[in-house]
């Protein structure tokens, strides 16, 4: 559905990214992660047709982005950072004018109005102007702005920012829902919704593509050592010491935030519970709990974006 | 075509739903029919007079002596106004940041720049529709001629676009209104008085100079003259102002 290949822009003589590619399959939700100045807003905006790429090819539902901008743009739902909205318009009276700017038929533009309202649960404030409106409203507004002509693509530049929590949980659930239709590309700095609404996730640094998978893809492959969480009732040094003897075990660590709770740093592949629980258990430790940490996306990202190179 | 007329709508109603289109409007009557009341005034005063001296009705002109200059005045007040009037039209979408909307919606961006001319464009002929009032008052207390009136609203209407399209050049080129307005209102007041100089310097250039003047080309009309070279300097200026601001439209995109 979207093929970018070696898309590259300059600002002046800074590269905002460099040969930047990537594919997006037909239903497919797409995170795009990376600390500021990375280079999302700059990809998504040049996706949009808002601006276009210094070279490189981009493409959506086989129209180039270039060479048939009015294609594309009929085809793709953009939400900017900052939703483009005129504060002395009433909500109605937006989408009425969005509505006929995205070329759709007159006499679909009443009911696509309040469909969309009603999907973004924006029609209580209808008649009301967008300058008075809350910071979250507003964003369901610029969501719905997106999503009126009922895109192929939507392009969603940090579509939860803003929100209070319980907003940002019926976004997220709108989101996953349009995929089934729709075919999603959304950046965020919000970790855990990368984890909970995408299917494959882009990290960007500086410009450059540094990786490219699933979410699970990405914890596993960057994966060195696993961490088994355990909590002992009667803390005992003999047990912390037998334990830090075991063949396979880095590190031992008291955690920092529970009581009678330890760290242990496993090399990779190594099961080590069975061990740990037997030694715990014989010197009458009292086990209370056991678990195995996967990396967190945070663990990785930061990997990615501090590390030189990372794998991409 | 649609494209345009939505456009256009929205920046009418955007017009008038906000207060600028009646402070606008306040503004220009007041000091219209300020000026106006006192070239009636002293229309009466020097038919008095000459009735004093010579006994007997004057063969003035009502049209040469109260139509022309306040037709005169309507130019120049619009001239102060429509900077105004213009300044927001690019400048409110920079700041506002949504030009977004328009740069991704299907638009061609000359639709997007027509789209706004023709809003303020009909503000304009909303403006010289309603300062009809006084020319029809004329009618009913004498009878003026009628054709150097018409040519006269062509030449202001025609002027006034002018005007509006150089705003809108004004207003693409930065997202502050208030030097958006400044940068108009330097341009028309410029292209005015430009003329003043021919007296100073010698062939071609005072031709030249009076060539560009807005004043030369507005004066003709006024007096009833259409002439072809009048409005091919108005329309010329007009659209030359509309492709400066999509190329400068154009190129601030791949900045």
């Amino acid at each position: 559905m979207i093929k970018v290949e070696n898309l590259t822009k300059y600002y002046g003589n800074f590269p905002a990214i460099k040969e930047i590619n990537f594919e997006v399959q037909k239903g497919e939700v797409l995170g795009f992660l990376g600390p500021n100045g990375a280079g999302k807003t700059t990809t998504m905006r040049i996706l949009s047709g808002a601006m276009p790429a210094s070279y490189g090819k981009a493409s959506i539902a086989e129209y180039d982005v270039f060479e048939s901008p009015i294609e594309v743009k009929k085809r793709v739902g953009y939400l900017p950072e900052y939703p483009p909205l005129y504060r002395e318009m009433t909500v109605y009276g937006y989408l009425k004018y969005v509505a006929k700017i995205k070329n759709i038929p007159r006499k679909k533009i009443k009911d696509s109005i309040y469909s969309i309202m009603e999907k973004c649960s924006i029609n209580h404030v209808a008649k009301r102007l967008i300058g008075n409106l809350s910071k979250g409203y507003q964003q369901r507004v610029g969501l719905a702005q997106a999503l009126i002509h009922n895109p192929e693509v939507l392009i969603l530049d940090e579509p939860t920012i803003g929100l209070d929590p319980k907003q940002i949980i019926e976004i997220r659930a709108m989101i996953k829902g349009l995929a089934d239709e729709h075919t999603v590309i959304l950046s965020t700095h919000i970790l855990p919704e990368v984890a909970m609404t995408c299917n494959r996730v882009i990290i960007i640094n500086e410009g450059e593509l540094r990786a490219m998978d699933t979410y699970e893809g990405l914890s596993a492959g960057l994966r060195k050592s696993e961490v088994i969480k355990v909590g002992i009732k009667r803390e005992n040094e003999e047990i912390i010491k037998l334990i830090k003897g075991l063949d396979g075990v880095l590190k031992v660590d008291k955690d920092s935030e529970k009581e009678n709770s330890y760290n242990i740093e496993v090399k990779l592949g190594a099961d080590m519970r069975e061990e740990i629980a037997r030694i715990i258990v014989e010197n009458n430790g009292g086990l209370l709990e056991m678990q195995t940490v996967s990396l967190s996306l945070e663990d990785v990202f930061l990997q990615l974006t501090t590390e030189e190179g990372g794998s991409a | 075509m649609k494209n345009i007329l939505a456009i256009a709508q929205k920046e009418v109603k955007t017009y008038f739903i906000s207060p600028i289109a009646y402070v606008v409007l306040t503004i220009f009557f007041v000091i219209y029919g300020f000026l106006t009341f006192n070239i009636l005034s002293y229309f009466n005063l020097q038919c008095m007079q000459y009735r004093q001296y010579n006994q007997g009705f004057p063969e003035f002109s009502i049209s040469q002596f109260v139509l022309e200059p306040s037709l005169h005045n309507m130019g120049f007040i619009f001239l102060l106004i429509a900077p105004f009037l213009t300044m927001r039209l690019f400048a409110e979408e920079s700041k506002g940041k949504t030009m977004d909307l328009l740069l991704t919606s299907p638009l061609y961006l000359f639709e997007i720049i027509l789209g706004k001319f023709l809003s303020v464009a009909f503000f304009l002929i909303i403006l010289l529709l309603i300062t009809f009032y006084f020319p029809a008052t004329l009618f009913v207390i004498a009878n003026p001629e009628l054709p150097p009136l018409f040519s006269g609203y062509l030449g202001i209407f025609l002027m006034g676009s002018a005007f509006l399209s150089i705003g809108i050049f004004a207003s693409s080129l930065t997202e502050n209104q208030i030097i958006a307005a400044v940068i108009t209102f330097g341009i028309l007041l410029f292209f005015w008085i430009v003329g003043w100089a021919s007296h100073m310097v010698g062939e071609p250039w005072s031709t030249v100079l009076k060539y560009l003047s807005f004043i030369e080309h507005n004066e003709r009309f006024i007096s009833g003259l259409i002439d072809t070279r009048d409005i091919v300097y108005y329309l010329s200026i007009t659209v030359f102002g509309l492709f400066l601001s999509h190329r400068v439209l154009e190129s601030r995109r791949w900045r």
